[in-house]
């Protein structure tokens, strides 16, 4: 899913006019895998797989592979629809410099959940 | 061609708040038995719009919804700039009691939302003389901050979206997408500091009422309890825990979320009928 997180974003005409003056790198771990995506002006410019030694971002989300992939699901299960309900069940950890994220929020909501529509394609086509 | 106007009028009421004058913005639709509406934190009457509307609501209730001081197009009193708003419980219940009666509704129903949710608890605690029932809309007992509420109002994050992104996923995933964007267009319209202000209320012990729940006399003022199960805030089990602990009937909507007058006003209306129906009957 995180592999083509970039794609439908940067895709997404609406969606990087949104991110217009977001220039920042965040990560993304699942379980003990983790991952750097570097956003310029709205769109997801590279996308780095770890391990890291000294990785150098502002923020990061972690969570299992178990939640990521229900918060991935087309119509996720209830308390699975949203980062700030994983966050409340403590499903969820947002850590680092929250500036860019919060500044930025609905931006970066709908980065998160992107691979929802592919999720969703996927399943129409099945 | 005549102007197509809804039956929906707003008016300005000057009354004292609080120790304070101040000139409240209520709206109001129908005829009947007066249900007063509150709106949740940070947004304001607008989120009643679709039951206003709605003619098998209006028919046999009076529904009156005032814009909180702070909010709306309620102003916030004379010097506001020299203070930081935050609601307290015990101002929240001499607010609705002051409109109510300035007013002059005789013993209206009140129901609320999130916020509004949680004081109808508190009316039912400490006023159930007054009102002939409530209903309590997304009502849980306590809710945590599960964030920094600092992130809400500072000079470099927008306010406007910083609340209504945080609030975003609590409307139900499946809600119309018409209904979701106003609803998040209350909160990116709210002032500065209001939202926050208000969940001062919500997120501390200022506003806990769980300890009190046992306390509430269901058979004196009828509670009624609703709540989306997409809410997170306040979620179902929280509400079917103040079911357990007062013996107040609980409905779960499906579909819905924290909003569900304003995200799909008619889903919603089609769960409270049945119970203004119970309330006509009492």
């Amino acid at each position: 899913m995180i592999d083509r997180i970039a794609g439908l974003v940067n895709a997404d005409a609406r969606l990087v006019h949104r991110g217009r003056f977001v220039d920042t790198t965040f990560m993304i771990v699942i379980d003990d895998d983790y991952t750097m995506l570097r956003v310029q002006q709205g769109r997801v410019t590279k996308v780095t797989p770890g391990p890291f030694i000294t990785p150098d971002y502002s923020f990061r989300l972690r969570a299992s592979r178990d939640v990521w992939e229900k918060f991935w699901q087309p119509l996720p299960p209830r308390g699975f629809t949203d980062v700030f309900a994983l966050v409340k069940t403590k499903l969820m950890q947002i850590e680092g410099d929250l500036h860019p994220f919060m500044a930025n929020l609905f931006y970066f909501k709908d980065v998160l959940a992107a691979p929802r529509k592919n999720a969703a394609t996927e399943q129409a086509a099945r | 061609m005549s102007p197509h106007f809804e039956h929906i009028t707003g008016r300005y009421l000057q009354l004292n708040l609080l120790g304070k004058p101040h000139r409240l913005y209520v709206e109001e639709a129908g005829h009947g038995i007066p249900l007063l509406c509150l709106h949740t934190a940070g947004a304001d009457t607008r989120q009643y719009r679709g039951l206003m509307n709605d003619e098998r609501v209006t028919a046999t209730y009076r529904v009156i919804a005032f814009d909180m001081p702070w909010h709306g197009k309620s102003s916030p009193p004379a010097g506001w700039q020299e203070q930081e708003y935050q609601l307290t419980a015990p101002d929240y219940v001499q607010v609705i009691l002051d409109v109510a009666a300035a007013l002059e509704l005789d013993r209206p129903v009140v129901m609320g939302c999130s916020i509004g949710g949680r004081i109808v608890l508190h009316l039912a605690y400490q006023h159930p003389t007054r009102f002939r029932a409530l209903i309590g809309l997304e009502s849980a007992p306590y809710a945590e901050a599960y964030y920094d509420l600092s992130w809400l109002n500072r000079p470099d994050v927008h306010g406007g979206m910083v609340c209504a992104g945080v609030i975003s996923g609590l409307v139900s995933p499946t809600a119309p997408e018409h209904g979701r964007w106003e609803t998040l267009w209350h909160y990116m319209q709210s002032g500065p500091g209001v939202f926050k202000g208000d969940l001062y209320f919500y997120t501390t012990a200022d506003g806990d009422i769980r300890d009190k729940l046992g306390q509430i006399d269901v058979k004196q003022c009828p509670l009624f309890l609703l709540t989306g199960e997409y809410d997170y805030s306040c979620t179902v089990e929280a509400m079917l825990g103040v079911a357990e602990r007062t013996g107040a009937p609980a409905t779960v909507m499906q579909g819905l979320g924290h909003f569900p007058m304003s995200e799909d006003p008619e889903k919603f209306v089609g769960y409270l009928l049945p119970v203004l129906e119970k309330i006509r009957a009492l």
